[in-house]
């Protein structure tokens, strides 16, 4: 593979750094494991309603389809605010890079809120975790999902409250953002798959 | 580094509760599992004693009941895998061996290192308190199929399960958060020089291990929360009444189950290579040929899955293509076994204490890898499935990995550890007090199930095709080895408390080995290394033909033999 090298020529010693920041490998392993969970979750519910005679089940509510559509673009529109924070970040626009932040910080909250407010709803039609495995299936699959992006919502304000004039700890912004693209390009899968099919 | 070495003298609590070094979070690591070995071994015992004198009072423990049976046989199952062999092979070893081997002051993350033991410790706190709630701990066996273990009404521990599943929950997160730092570690932190080919076999089993424990236990934590949501509030996800499916338990579960198979066997086998390339003075046969059989391991470990489940209604042609893959699976693992043995091919042994045990990790490890393909195939599994013979085989894998995988690595690495010289003569006599009743124990056990002898059942005075005194001798065979084998442990643990305080003082490089851990003082510093190593070359350079010493450390400076043979 490597060429021929005289005997015993010394290796090239000097510690050039990692190839993938350490932030990153680790925040890249942990969402391997997210998708693995979140692939066994939407499997499941795949199964079981492949063996339902009737899907979703009488009695219960339709899922909110046009206005988790919109908020949907809320998400997206977060994770590309963080895209653009990202890009000013590296050029060291700091102040900038700050305000995308907060903009992603803000439409990530709307896409939260108005999951909230479509839950309360379904809740007073009758669409409960126990009311039906479909219900199970919703606040199980949703739920979990919601509780990834509050988690990373914490992670990301707790970014913008601290950036400094020297901008950010970089290891921090990196791994924060892996998250939280992670949340953001789960999400059309997830509504495809529990809303629309 | 050096900033670190001159902080405050650090409190009792500092320096080993709250540590964030990893030689002590290892050594939490290690103490811990081996509490919980113990107790795990007193399940078995109890357990044991029930099913060879049916009926009596087991001493130290009393009347065993039904309910009783069931709940010792489920947490020595649960103990010994999640407990213990988990926590030793990966979580022990690899915290310690990781940065001494990279020549790295520690891990990347050391704080995350930190909660990782102490969620981990949690966990286990939170099994441990599950015996004693009202009607005892779970017993609905270490898989917790649904409907059995999702409804308290069959199960009969209404508290007993959902904590189970929480402390099998919280397990896993701890060994997320180590597993991310040791694939972290072991890719950003090496020393200078040190490429990929050059990383002792250990330590990639241990990473491979991890990579293959992130990508399986996403499934099972799912699965666990469903299970959960069961338990406690009422939902149906395993319910057919409800519209849901007990069958999408035992996927999920083993698709996780069978990849944790080789997370704990390829730390164990890691360690037997380290041990063999040292005592063998041999270069380690063919370290390429190891590793990507490893890879490959791992990658078929992800489609063998549903051999578990033979019969448990699933499709026969589903059932054709697992007996397939699973067959292929066993290619690998025989390659590496053939390549273990090309090592000792020619080489003059020395039969160590360590060496001992890696040797006999491979005699055994034989015996469960060769059963494994009875029960591998669907047709021969519909008669063996749940009997006793499957008993028999994964103990032929896992006392191997988990049992001797430990025993070579501690004898081993001991010296490093707690910088004494473990006694040789005791740990030989503790070697054959455990490897012969071993066998003692489990070739009954095949015996019996061959004969058609179920698990999971807590006496056999009502089943009189099983209650015959052939049978019963070999229940009472298998009984006595084990207790034979439960004592001679005592020996082990005399000898490392003696050894500790009292031992003979061992050298930085005692059994002269390669690689970078045995540059360092016994036992290695507050941060390792005086200065960080650069490394030059493999760590299994043994007898080398130009050198006058038969081995060649890896950060001593000059030619890299891998390079002059073209």
């Amino acid at each position: 593979m490597s060429g021929p090298q005289s005997v015993g020529s010394p290796r090239t010693l000097t510690r050039t750094g990692p190839v993938i920041p350490s932030s990153l490998l680790a925040m890249v392993a942990l969402v391997l494991t997210e998708i693995m969970l979140f692939a066994a979750l939407i499997s499941s519910f795949l199964i079981v309603k492949a063996d339902a005679s009737i899907w979703p089940p009488l009695g219960q509510p339709r899922l909110p389809v046009i206005v988790t559509a919109v908020n949907t673009g809320f998400l997206l529109g977060s994770g590309f605010m963080f895209f653009l924070a990202n890009r000013r970040f590296r050029v060291g626009d700091f102040p900038a890079s700050r305000k995308l932040m907060g903009m992603a910080v803000f439409l990530g909250g709307v896409f939260v809120a108005v999951q909230g407010y479509e839950w309360s709803k379904l809740l007073g039609f009758g669409l409960t975790v126990t009311s039906s495995i479909y219900g199970s299936f919703f606040y199980l699959i949703i739920g979990f999902h919601a509780l990834h992006a509050v988690g990373a919502l914490v992670a990301m304000l707790h970014l913008f409250l601290t950036f400094g004039p020297q901008g950010q700890s970089a290891s921090r912004f990196l791994g924060t953002q892996v998250f939280w693209y992670f949340v953001v390009g789960i999400w059309p899968i997830l509504y495809y798959l529990v809303y629309l099919s | 580094m050096s900033e670190a070495h001159t902080h405050h003298e650090m409190s009792f609590w500092e320096k080993y509760v709250f540590s964030t070094d990893h030689k002590i979070i290892g050594f939490q690591y290690m103490f811990t599992g081996l509490f919980m070995a113990l107790i795990g071994g007193f399940f078995v015992y109890v357990f044991r004693m029930q099913l060879a004198f049916p009926g009596i009072d087991v001493p130290g423990f009393g009347h065993v009941s039904e309910l009783a049976y069931n709940s010792l046989v489920t947490n020595h199952g649960t103990i010994m895998i999640f407990w213990f062999a988990m926590p030793v092979l990966i979580a022990a070893f690899g915290n310690f061996l990781i940065p001494l081997m990279i020549g790295a002051d520690d891990m990347v993350f050391p704080r995350i290192n930190r909660l990782s033991y102490q969620i981990f410790l949690l966990s286990a706190l939170v099994l441990i308190a599950s015996f004693f709630v009202p009607n005892g701990g779970f017993g609905g066996s270490w898989t917790a199929y649904p409907p059995l273990s999702a409804e308290a009404q069959y199960n009969a521990t209404p508290l007993g399960a959902p904590m189970w599943v929480i402390a099998v929950g919280l397990e896993f997160v701890a060994f997320l958060l180590g597993g991310i730092n040791f694939i972290t570690t072991l890719m950003n932190a090496r020393a200078p020089g040190m490429k990929m080919y050059d990383i002792p076999i250990v330590l990639w089993m241990i990473v491979i291990a991890s990579i293959l424990f992130m990508c399986s236990v996403g499934p099972l934590l799912a699965g666990a929360i469903m299970l959960l949501f069961d338990q406690l509030i009422g939902t149906g996800f395993y319910n057919p009444a409800h519209g849901g499916d007990p069958l999408l338990w035992q996927h999920l579960f083993w698709f996780f189950g069978h990849p944790e198979v080789y997370v704990v066997l390829l730390p164990a086998m890691g360690i037997v290579a380290e041990i063999m390339a040292v005592f063998a003075r041999k270069k380690l046969f063919g370290y390429k040929t190891i590793l990507y059989s490893v890879f490959a391991t791992g990658i078929l470990s992800f489609v063998v899955w549903a051999h578990h489940q033979f019969i448990a209604g699933i499709d026969p042609r589903m059932a054709n293509l697992f007996t397939v893959t699973t067959l292929i699976i066993s290619v690998p693992i025989a390659e590496l076994c053939f390549v273990y043995i090309a090592t000792l091919y020619g080489a003059s042994i020395t039969f160590s204490t360590p060496m001992l045990w890696a040797l006999a990790f491979m005699a055994e490890f034989l015996i469960g890898g060769v059963t494994g393909i009875f029960l591998g195939a669907s047709g021969l599994d519909v008669y063996y499935h749940d009997t006793y013979f499957v008993v028999a085989h994964f103990h032929y894998t896992f006392v191997p990995i988990a049992i001797i995988g430990f025993y070579a690595g501690i004898t081993y690495w001991f010296p490093k550890m707690f910088g004494r010289m473990l006694n040789e003569y005791w740990g030989k006599v503790h070697f054959w007090g455990t490897i012969i009743p071993f066998n003692f124990i489990f070739i009954p056990l095949f015996i019996l199930g061959a004969a058609g002898q179920h698990r999971r059942i807590s006496g056999y005075v009502h089943f009189p095709d099983l209650y015959t005194q052939d049978l019963q001798n070999l229940r009472i065979i298998a009984t006595v080895s084990l207790i034979a084998m439960l004592a001679f442990q005592v020996v082990f643990i005399v000898n490392m408390v003696y050894s500790w305080f009292r031992g003979k003082k061992a050298e930085i490089n005692p059994w002269k080995a390669n690689t970078l851990e045995w540059t360092v003082p016994s036992p290695p510093p507050h941060g390792n290394f005086a200065e960080f190593p650069t490394v030059y070359r493999g760590p299994y350079e043994y007898s080398h033909p130009d050198r006058e010493v038969d081995y060649w450390p890896q950060n001593e400076p000059g030619p890299d033999p891998a390079k002059s043979r073209k």
